[in-house]
């Protein structure tokens, strides 16, 4: 990967937290935590390994992206759009009455998402179905599925772990956005999920560990990510920083669904607008 | 009603789901470690490539169906009706029904049916619960007949469909040339005086129930509703509206089922006496079907008495 097009998605990144700071700010309700902890896989899945067609998004042959932490909905959106599934200023709809940017994504309401989440530990077994039917009918069409860490809490979870060894399911990448925070406190707090590799090699699951926002690791383990799934699933345990981007919402458990004071909302804005292209 | 054939929806249903899988390609079907009770059986052994054993994990075996339905497919998922319905019950909400997923739920072993294993395993208040959800439609057939009629006809549908099946032997009512639509009520039996609304495999029972009051000298009309979902109101009230007086007769409890969806109906539209027939509101126990059937309130005659006191409230 050239360094060029890393400072370019670093700089799309960006600009993705941006508009998630803004659309809810402007919502006044919405997850920002959880949204900024997972912008950077976002982004080098959409803008860089996904095979996906904007303007066609039903296009059969297209990847899929589950978000099974369904309340990252910003962060979906605003890449989405910023993808060109629909305009950006549709982002200043979030969680209106009649918008398609509903408080958690609805498959039958965005364009390009992919499957309806919110309740946690859904996801990863949605994920599973589309390749169990993928491949049943000689699909390869990838799925990705980014799960919380405090959503691994969830037995269901487990539950699709185990039933994708089983039927040694190719093409299905599990990505742990492990940010350490969930919404009462931190994961050690609340309900500890470590050892988190040996449990999903417990699994029988192939374990890759990533920094989450550093696209110079998240991108190789994504490419590694996908060739191993040839041979049955693989998780991506990707360390990241809840409220990734603005210094006073990281690694707070306050922030995962605060909305922030006009004062607050002009310092992130300007913390962004001086990381935009320098990181 | 002499010379009753009887035949299990389970045995009819994992027949015809073998016949679906030969003439529908796109048909999956999906098990948790109980395809030898809900008789899918038959269906891994012709299809193996598009079997699916979940082991017992409901949940993720729910929402894997969706998984496979935004897919092109069309899963039916398997087991019975109070793990479909109640374990399973946030992923049929959030990632079936809400969505819009082509799922079939096939919910097995519905009302008393699995009487020996008592009320841990019973279904008596399934239709209360998928009822209540908006777009799911939900289909409880009379007999072996219409479960087999009726098959093709969920498939071709596009959209989520939670059926309930019976475990055991129960009268077979309809003839081969039954036609199953989806929310259309049948009447067997026309007559004046009161209409007897019957859900699922209690059709037997209100069969003889309609003949005793006839010798008695009371004509009743006799109606099965076999789509809960969206619900015949136009048949409801019609037979309102002839009959005076309507009594519903559910394997179920008396809350929020069929005897509910017909108060509602009328109340909203037409206000006519309606009296229940089904489980008081307490869980069953352990025993034989048919006697369990007679103690928690489906004796045919409970359904007797509950029709001339809604003969006796006509105006």
């Amino acid at each position: 990967m050239d360094n060029k097009r890393v400072t370019e998605l670093e700089r799309i990144a960006n600009d993705i937290r941006t508009e998630v700071v803004k659309s809810i700010y402007r919502a006044r309700s919405g997850h920002l935590g959880g949204s900024l902890s997972a912008t950077d896989l976002l982004t080098a899945l959409y803008f860089e390994k996904m095979r996906l067609k904007p303007e066609e998004p039903d296009w059969q042959g297209r990847d899929r992206f589950i978000l099974s932490k369904g309340h990252a909905g910003p962060a979906l959106y605003a890449t989405l759009a910023m993808r060109g599934y629909f305009p950006v200023k549709e982002l200043e709809t979030l969680r209106k009455i009649g918008s398609k940017l509903s408080g958690h994504p609805a498959c039958f309401k965005t364009p390009g998402v992919e499957m309806t989440s919110g309740s946690l530990g859904h996801g990863l077994s949605v994920g599973l179905g589309m390749r169990l039917a993928g491949r049943a009918k000689g699909e390869d069409y990838r799925v990705f599925v980014l799960l919380g860490d405090g959503e691994i809490q969830e037995g269901q979870v487990w539950e699709a772990a185990m039933a994708a060894a089983q039927f040694k399911i190719n093409n299905l990448i599990a990505i742990v956005d492990y940010n350490r925070v969930q919404l009462d406190g931190t994961v050690d707090e609340i309900m500890e999920v470590e050892p988190l590799a040996d449990k999903w090699r417990a699994f029988n699951w192939e374990v890759l560990q990533a920094d989450g926002h550093n696209l110079n690791e998240i991108l190789p383990a994504l490419d590694q990510a996908i060739e191993r799934s040839q041979q049955g699933p693989v998780v991506i345990i990707a360390r990241t920083v809840k409220g990734k981007g603005v210094s006073f919402m990281e690694g707070k458990a306050d922030w995962h669904g605060k909305v922030p004071t006009e004062e607050e909302f002009r310092q992130a804005l300007a913390e962004l607008d001086r990381q935009d292209g320098v990181s | 009603m002499s010379e009753k054939k009887l035949v299990a929806q389970r045995d009819a249903y994992g027949l015809a789901l073998v016949e679906l899988g030969k003439v529908n390609p796109n048909v999956a079907v999906l098990d948790a470690d109980v395809s030898k009770s809900t008789k899918t059986v038959h269906f891994a052994q012709e299809f193996p490539k598009r079997f699916f054993n979940f082991g017992i994990a409901e949940q993720n075996m729910m929402a894997a169906a969706a998984g496979m339905a935004k897919s092109g497919m069309i899963p039916f998922v398997n087991t019975f009706s109070f793990l479909a319905t109640y374990r399973a019950a946030d992923q049929l909400r959030s990632s079936v029904v809400y969505p819009k997923a082509n799922v079939k739920i096939a919910a097995t072993y519905g009302g008393l049916s699995d009487s020996f294993d008592g009320p841990t395993h019973q279904s008596i208040a399934d239709l209360s619960m998928v009822r209540a959800l908006p777009g799911l439609t939900v289909v409880v057939p009379a007999d072996a007949v219409e479960v087999e009629k009726a098959l093709p006809v969920l498939a071709n549908y596009n959209g989520p469909v939670w059926f309930r099946l019976s475990r055991n032997p129960s009268p077979v009512i309809y003839g081969d040339d039954y036609e199953f639509t989806i929310g259309k009520a049948s009447i067997l039996q026309e007559g004046p005086d009161l209409t007897l609304i019957s859900i699922g495999t209690m059709l037997g029972r209100v069969m003889e129930a309609a003949e005793l009051l006839r010798k008695e000298g009371l004509k009743p009309t006799v109606m099965s509703i076999s789509t809960l979902k969206p619900l015949d109101q136009e048949s409801i009230l019609a037979a309102a509206r002839k009959t005076g007086a309507l009594v519903t007769v559910e394997e179920h409890t008396i809350l929020g089922g069929l005897g509910a969806a017909v108060c509602e109906t009328v109340a909203d539209q037409y206000p006519t006496p309606v009296k229940r027939v089904g489980i008081p509101d307490t869980f069953a126990d352990t025993g034989p079907y048919e006697e369990l059937l007679d103690r928690y309130g489906l004796s045919v005659q409970d359904i007797v008495k509950a029709a001339k006191e809604a003969h006796a409230l006509k105006k």
